[in-house]
């Protein structure tokens, strides 16, 4: 195994690998009572794009040497991820273990994890380009605001420069774009850019052995403000069914139709 | 149709899993939804091994991952099992593969044989660049082993042996063959040699024509006056009981697998229960008959789910005795036969057409059900545990 410092390769990068779990893409979702979120009673799985940033970073880490530890913040559920990553290659996990982290909005999901990581000195931070529940993807930009570092977003590929990382933005259209930054730098990774890897069964019983700190909403909540997000309701589309007649002559139907189409249904 | 699977769990069996456990049933489920799968069907149209997929399972771990040490992944006997389930939820014929390279191969290596055997085998076949068959079975010798024929006499610093082995799973891929044999050195008490296949006079045939485990590969092995140096000799073999000590490894493998047989019968006909309709536009699966029949699989499965995790789990503690082992094998390689028949059923004669699984894994269970003791000597173990009488 590559160790910081140690003979087989000289350390140049540290990686924190943020990761969140959410509910499995096609898992049946029941709303709660209130029906502000989903029930907790469903099946979750690793954040897609996280599991990509994941990816990346073990393959930087194979290339340069180096460090890589994961992080997240959730219920004792999310350790799942973490013990996942361990079991591909990760090194050492950090988990904010705590109920209040459900729901919490982005930027306090960043100050916590800076929080968090303040003691550590990592040159990068992978986050997925964004979660399948909420979507937000902010995460990574607001956590390279709150350390002062550069970001960049929709990383396809990351190239190592002596100044520092040379990497490819995917933008709209079919256009990228080259950046060259400096580190430290947090960077939000692109789904579909790599091949995972499987956990292997040896990797599984070797992550047991593995650091896992814990660190609880009290280590954390000086950082923390409030909750700046609350879901007020959450519903399944109604399937509607509704059919006007317009009146008038061809032309003034037309005319009707178009008005319609534009303003009300927005398809034009 | 083509919901992703997502296990069978009807009584939070889960919750009696570790989450190493999940992890490692997790690896496996997703290795074959991306690997096996897509190209199984072909592979026994064209009854092909997909030997492509060896390095890759070698990679993950997948061979003697109950073995200490040589590169082995260290797993439980819970692992184990559920890694059997996946693979067999795949195709019966993979974890068959998986099985004799494990359970009959590198398990007597690993039990039986000499510090030099074990280095010299064990890291290669873990990582599946070296393969193994096992030969017990003769065209005359079957659920009675006692019978063989094949013999292994000695001259000077070899051993020769000569005889017929029959349904030999892997026989002609393998690179080693653990060969039984009555020894006339030993009294003519059976034991186990390691043959090199490449050494003259032996010789490996495949068995064709099979309408069952099509994508593994089944041989005859012919053996005229083969010369082993007589370091071969498994030197902690004794008698036909080691020969039952392996193979009560890979029944235990099988009694897991068929419930992944039986569950990919159960989830391909709940689905297509639930998306086919007839009768006043309703899905099949509002018919009383048809629920009768999807229960009967979910009873039978969970129920096998819970014995085999008792048997795991005793195995780990070295609790476990052959006739639980037969218990099994015997209760699931059935269950999972019925299981399939009536997937079949609900399927009608879409049932019959390689789109779907069912009738692959039901000709493969057909084998199963025969092979590493048949149904009815199980049976009969278990008779003679709980009467004290042998009845065979």
């Amino acid at each position: 195994m590559l160790r910081p410092n140690g003979p087989v390769a000289r350390c140049w990068v540290k990686i924190l690998v943020c990761m969140k779990q959410v509910p499995q893409k096609d898992a049946p979702l029941k709303l709660n009572e209130g029906g502000t979120w989903i029930r907790e009673d469903v099946s979750y799985e690793v954040n897609e794009p996280d599991a990509y940033a994941l990816e990346e970073a073990l393959r930087q880490k194979e290339k340069h040497g180096g460090e890589v530890v994961v992080i997240t913040a959730g219920p004792a559920r999310a350790q799942q991820v973490l013990r996942e990553a361990l079991a591909k290659g990760a090194d050492r996990a950090i988990h904010l273990e705590d109920d209040r982290f459900v729901g919490l909005d982005a930027f306090n999901v960043a100050r916590a994890f800076a929080a968090a990581i303040k003691e550590d000195a990592f040159d990068l931070i992978f986050t997925g380009l964004q979660s399948d529940d909420y979507g937000y993807a902010q995460t990574g930009v607001l956590l390279a605001e709150l350390m002062g570092w550069p970001h960049a977003t929709i990383i396809m590929q990351i190239e190592k420069k002596d100044s520092g990382i040379r990497v490819k933005r995917e933008l709209e259209a079919g256009f990228f774009q080259f950046v060259e930054m400096p580190l430290p730098a947090v960077l939000t990774i692109q789904s579909g850019i790599n091949k995972l890897r499987y956990a292997t069964l040896i990797g599984i019983k070797q992550a047991k052995n593995k650091p896992m700190r814990k660190v609880s909403w009290d280590d954390v909540s000086g950082a923390v403000g409030e909750n700046l997000q609350k879901v007020e309701k959450l519903y399944v589309p109604q399937k509607t069914k509704k059919t006007e007649y317009l009146e008038g002559s061809p032309a003034e139907v037309a005319k009707k139709l178009v008005d319609k189409l534009r303003n009300e249904v927005r398809v034009l | 149709m083509a919901i992703k699977f997502k296990g069978v769990d009807f009584l939070e069996f889960d919750t009696l899993l570790s989450d190493e456990e999940r992890m490692v049933r997790a690896t496996t489920r997703e290795f074959i939804e991306d690997n096996l799968l897509p190209i199984i069907e072909q592979c026994n149209r064209d009854g092909r091994f997909p030997r492509e997929l060896v390095k890759p399972m070698g990679e993950l771990g997948f061979f003697g991952p109950t073995l200490r040490g040589y590169g082995c992944a260290e797993m439980n006997n819970v692992e184990y099992g559920l890694i059997m389930q996946e693979l067999e939820r795949g195709d019966s014929g993979l974890r068959s593969f998986a099985s004799v390279q494990s359970g009959l191969v590198m398990y007597p290596i690993y039990a039986f044989g000499s510090d030099e055997q074990k280095d010299r085998w064990l890291p290669g076949m873990a990582k599946g660049d070296k393969l193994g068959c096992f030969g017990l079975t003769e065209p005359d010798s079957g659920s009675n082993p006692g019978s063989m024929r094949t013999r292994a006499r000695r001259e000077g610093t070899e051993y020769v042996l000569s005889g017929e082995k029959m349904w030999i799973t892997s026989g002609s891929i393998a690179d080693v063959a653990v060969i039984w044999a009555k020894s006339d050195e030993h009294g003519g008490k059976v034991r186990g040699f390691l043959v090199e296949t490449d050494r003259p006079g032996f010789v490996a045939k495949d068995i064709h024509g099979k309408w069952s485990l099509r994508a593994s590969v089944t041989s005859s092995l012919s053996m005229q006056d083969v010369r082993i140096p007589a370091e071969n000799l498994l030197p902690k073999s004794s008698g036909l009981k080691s020969a039952l000590m392996c193979l009560n490894q890979a029944r235990y493998g099988i009694a897991w697998g068929a419930v992944g047989a039986a569950m990919a019968c159960y989830d391909c006909a709940l689905q297509y229960a639930q998306f086919r309709k007839q009768f006043r536009d309703q899905p099949i699966a509002s018919h009383q008959l048809v629920q009768q029949k999807l229960v009967w699989m979910i009873n039978e499965i969970t129920k096998a789910q819970f014995m085999l995790l008792q048997v795991g789990r005793l195995k780990d503690q070295d609790k476990v005795r052959p006739e639980h082992i037969s218990l099994v094998k015997r209760n699931n390689v059935w269950m999972a036969l019925e299981c399939a028949r009536m997937a079949r059923d609900i399927l009608g004669a879409n049932g019959i057409a390689d789109e779907y699984p069912i009738f692959r894994h039901m000709a493969n269970l057909e084998s199963v059900k025969t092979y590493e003791g048949t149904h009815d000597i199980h049976t009969l173990i278990v008779g003679s545990a709980i009467t004290g009488i042998d009845a065979f």
